[in-house]
Order: structure tokens, then sequence, then C-alpha cells
């Protein structure tokens, strides 16, 4: 049963706690960088490492951190992160670090990150905040990957880049749908995942 | 009549609570009322029942559609045969063209429309709204004749959907679903929605020399000519342009036949002339100020203003769409900045955003965003002005 308890940090924020759907965080990011699948998924490793990493990090200094600075301490700790990462994916993934270009650096204004920090490191241990960092990283991710695997899909008939509709289709009049390539579609397809996963969880709705 | 009646009244106790069918209830009625004047009165209290509801409403506004329906058709055949090198057909082979062009469209854009509305009611339990009477006929004429019918259909499911259904349905839509529907068209499939080749209708046979299927606005947005022409190069009148007789979206080409429409709405008092008026008004000045300062970046502007509004679909949007009582100002002063806001800013985007010939369609959109807030603004002066005038001062 302990042992049970001690993941809810990890599993609560995939579905009933979700940061995207449910707390409605970080939703520029992820109109932004999810037009296609590769960026996607790199974008929510990323964010899932940073939070992770920086509510280890905070939990094991919450004691020491004044109040009165505790924002600017937790932002310099999510900044040396996010430089960390940034410079990792320029090292490995130079392609996908292009086509996410700024908005690497803007994992540090992510909201969520900010919001886990605040409400969850500052009072409890490492372990938990860790669980916590991946599970809130992870809860992110799904709705990205979900969110751009309708957008490749329709919108430029890819996954991963690989084609996924067969050459007839095109030649028999199908087209892609320029709309998904743009974050209008982005924001209709988060609400119809919000729409679903609220008519599943009916103690969510309002 | 009356022995229909009597069958309908016979299978009726079937879709009434209990029934063998009663899950197609809203289906039932929704058929009924639309034959037959419900004959309901009122339990309690005293009420008076206007004759004129929304189904007459919408008969009326379709009806004014018919000109420009009819229009169309004929004028896509025109255009079809010209294009051909066959000028010489009849009126009925120029008009039955254009009628089988366009079937498809008016069938698929009912079909789905309607059918999404059906669902929903039947999920909801609610009665089906006559809603989409209007907008299926409107989403037709508002797109170009070679729009492949299964884009149609997606783009009216997106819009019923999405910009209507989960407001609540008819009646609770911020945006007109029509015109969703096209911008949805619009920016999906930009390739079919706009440029030289969709306009006009071959139908699989090779064009003659010199055939160009540039819309008039397209010709002096892209290639900045001051003339109009019609497809094969001949100079456009003032005449033909007021009639219509040039390649466009295919419902809302004709000037004339929409102002028959207009009047026909004024007429019967369904239209709304504030709007119209205001809306118009809006589109000339624009035009004016453009034409006073004309500029051979913006070509556009070398339009007279007069042309300019006859000119693609600004005449359409503004008495068919602009004048849409759901998505339009309530108050009386709102109608009138809410006309000639779309009025000035479809001719802004017209003249001065080289990405996009026609303005109607976003000027009408957006506008439909803010005609709430008009109306708060213009509902809470009315209210200080009459604090003001109310407030005893103590001297």
């Amino acid at each position: 049963m302990n042992w049970k308890k001690s993941f809810i940090p990890l599993i609560n924020p995939l579905s009933k706690d979700n940061p995207v759907i449910v707390q409605i965080l970080g939703i520029c990011s992820a109109l932004a960088v999810t037009a296609k699948m590769e960026p996607a998924v790199v974008m929510a490793i990323s964010v899932t490492a940073v939070l992770a990493f920086a509510n280890v990090i905070i939990s094991l200094i919450r004691k020491t951190i004044p109040t009165s600075i505790r924002i600017i301490v937790q932002l310099l700790v999510v900044a040396a992160l996010v430089v960390i990462v940034d410079q990792v994916l320029k090292a490995y993934t130079y392609d996908v670090s292009k086509a996410l270009s700024v908005f690497i650096g803007l994992i540090i204004t992510n909201c969520i990150i900010m919001g886990r920090l605040e409400a969850f490191a500052l009072n409890n241990t490492p372990w938990a905040s860790f669980l916590d960092g991946v599970g809130n990283g992870l809860g992110y991710g799904i709705i990205l990957v979900i969110v751009s695997f309708f957008r490749e899909l329709l919108g430029s008939g890819t996954l991963f880049g690989c084609q996924i509709f067969p050459q007839a289709w095109y030649e028999a009049g199908y087209m892609n749908n320029g709309l998904m390539i743009l974050p209008p579609m982005a924001l209709i397809v988060v609400g119809c995942i919000i729409w679903v996963h609220r008519s599943i969880n009916k103690d969510l709705q309002e | 009549m009356k022995g229909l009646k009597k069958q309908i009244d016979k299978i009726k106790p079937n879709f009434e609570e209990g029934g063998k069918l009663s899950k197609l209830h809203s289906v039932f009625d929704g058929f009924y009322t639309f034959l037959f004047t419900p004959n309901e009165t009122s339990k309690s209290g005293v009420h008076i029942h206007d004759s004129n509801d929304s189904k007459r409403a919408m008969i009326t506004v379709v009806i004014a559609l018919l000109p420009c329906c009819l229009f169309g058709m004929w004028n896509i055949g025109l255009q079809h045969f010209m294009a051909v090198g066959d000028p010489s057909r009849n009126f009925f082979s120029l008009f039955f063209y254009g009628f089988f062009a366009v079937l498809p469209m008016i069938l698929t854009s009912y079909i789905v429309g309607l059918g999404i509305e059906f669902i929903v009611a039947q999920i909801r339990g609610h009665e089906i709204q006559e809603g989409f009477l209007v907008s299926g006929l409107i989403i037709p004429m508002i797109c170009p004749v070679d729009t492949p019918c299964w884009m149609l259909a997606v783009a009216v499911a997106f819009a019923v959907i999405f910009a209507k259904e989960i407001f609540g349905g008819t009646g609770y839509n911020f945006l007109n679903v029509a015109l969703v529907t096209r911008a949805f068209l619009f920016f999906s499939y930009p390739s079919k929605m706009s440029g030289d080749s969709v306009f006009v209708s071959l139908g699989g046979q090779p064009a003659v020399d010199g055939f160009s299927g540039a819309t008039p606005l397209g010709q002096v947005a892209s290639s900045g000519i001051t003339q109009v022409t019609d497809t094969l190069g001949n100079v456009l009148s003032n005449t033909d342009i007021f009639l219509g007789l040039y390649p466009g979206s295919w419902g809302e080409t004709s000037t004339l036949c929409i102002l028959i429409g207009l009047a026909y709405l004024l007429l019967t008092g369904v239209g709304n002339w504030r709007i119209v008026l205001s809306g118009v008004l809006g589109g000339l000045a624009m035009a004016l100020v453009a034409y006073n300062w004309q500029t051979p970046l913006y070509p556009c502007t070398y339009l007279n203003p007069l042309t300019q509004i006859s000119l693609g679909g600004f005449m359409f949007a503004i008495v068919f769409m602009a004048t849409d009582p759901v998505t339009a100002c309530r108050t009386h002063i709102g109608q009138y900045i809410y006309g000639a806001l779309i009025g000035i800013i479809a001719i802004l985007i017209r003249c001065y955003n080289a990405g996009y010939p026609e303005g109607a369609m976003l000027a009408v959109l957006l506008m439909n965003c803010f005609a709430p807030l008009i109306d708060y603004c213009v509902v809470n002066l009315n209210i200080r002005k009459r604090m003001r005038r109310m407030t005893v001062r103590n001297f």
C-alpha cells in the first residue's frame, strides 16, 4: 500500500491531473512545436528531463532557500538545465534543434515547470519530487505526441517523416489539410482531447 | 394534404414517449413541423405567438437566395462554354450544365450538415433546429464551382460541429457557419480555393487559346492591370460587372440578383437594412479613400469605388452574411457600427493585403467576434447616459 502510494505523483499527472488538459498549462509550446512528431517527441523528452532534475535540485536545497528570493533561485536552476539540454540537442540532433529553435530556450518560461517547483518540490522529498517531475513531463509529453500525431498525419500525410497515405490517394484527389499545420488547429485538437477526456472522466466536468 | 396529415397522425404515437421509435422523436418532430404549422397553444397565461417563426424566416432567406443561385448556375454554363470555345449554346443547355455541376455540392452540404444536426439533436434530446436550411445553400454558393465534394463535406462537418454545435446549436453560434466553412476550405486547401483554375468548370475539356480562369479581382491583384477582362481577354463593361458575367465563387457574382434578393428580404422584414446600408456606405467610403490615394504598389486601389463593391463577394457577404441575426449586433447603433466596419475592413483587406484578393469573408468573421463587444459598449453607454440624466444633484 505504502509502495503504491509513493507512485501517486508519477501516475496522477498522466490523466486525472494532467498539466495540459486539466490544468491548462504549457499550451503555448503545445501549439508551437506540434506540427511534426519528431520535434514534439524531442520537446517532450527535454521538458521531462528539465522538470525532473529541477524538481530534484530544488527539493534538495528547499530548506536553505530564503522565501523572498525563491523564484530567482528556481529560475537559475531551470535556466542552467535548459542550457545543458540545448547544448546536448545541438550536439546530437542538430536538425531537430534547428526546428525547435527558440522553444527549447523558452522551456524556462514553461508554466508547468515553475508550477511544479512552487507547488511540489518546495514541500516534498527529492524522490517524490523526481517522480512528480517525470510524471508531469510525461503527462505533457503524451498530449504533445497525440496532438502532433493528428497534425502531422492530416497536415503532411506523414509520421516521423515517413509517408503514410499511399501515393494513389493523392492521385485520386486527396489533399493534405493545410490548416492542420497552422497553430489554430493545434488549439482545436487540444480542445478535442479535453472534450474526450472530460466525457470519460465525468468528475472533471464543471 | 388532409390525407397526408391523417397518415402522419396515425404513425405519430410510435414516436411519442414510450412508443416503439421514441428515440427518433426529434426527427419526426422536425419533419412534422416542417410540413404543418404546429397547432399547440400555451397552457397558462396570455401569449401572443408570431406566425413568423424561425422556419419561415429561414425559408424567406432561401427564396431571396434563389435569384443568385439560378443566375449562378446559368453563369457556370456560360463560362464553361466560353472557355471550351462553344458559345452558341442555348439558354437551357447553359443552365443545366451549371445545374448539374453544382447539384452534388448542394446535396453534399445539406446531407452532411443536416445529418450532423439530426444526430446531435438525437443525442441531446432537442428538437431539430432549422438553422442549417440557409447555411446549407449559402455554403456551395460561396465556393468555387470545382470544389471537390469530399473537401466540402469535411469543411461542413468541421463548421457545423466546431462553430455551432459545441456552442449549443442554432442560435448560439458566434461565428457565421457558412463563412467558417469557407474559411476552413480556404486555409486547408488553398490551391482548390483560389487561383486561376478553380473558378471555371472545364469539365475535362481543353480550353481555347488565350483562356485565363482568373477572377477580376484575382487579375487585378496578380498582374496589376486596371481593366478587368473576362476569361477570353475581352474587357468587361460596367454592365457586365453589375450583371455578374465573370468567373468567381458561383453564387456571388451578380450584383443585380443580390439586389433582387435584398429587396425581397427588406420587403418581408427579414433582412436588416441598417447593416446593409452602413456596410455598403463603409465599403464605398473605404474604396473612395483607396481610389483617391491610388498607388501602383496596391493595384486594387485603381478600381473605381462602384466597380470595387460590385466585384467579388462583397455585396453577397454584406446582404446575406453580415445580416445573419445570430452573429450580428442586436442594438441599432451597434448594427450601424458593425456594418460599417465590415465594409471598411473588407475593402481594406482587398486593397492593401496582397495575400488575399478578396477580404469580405475575413471581414465578416472578424466583426462576428467583435459584435458582442460592440453591443456591450452601446448598452453601457446608454445606461450611463440615462443614469446621468436621472441623478439628482445636490446644490
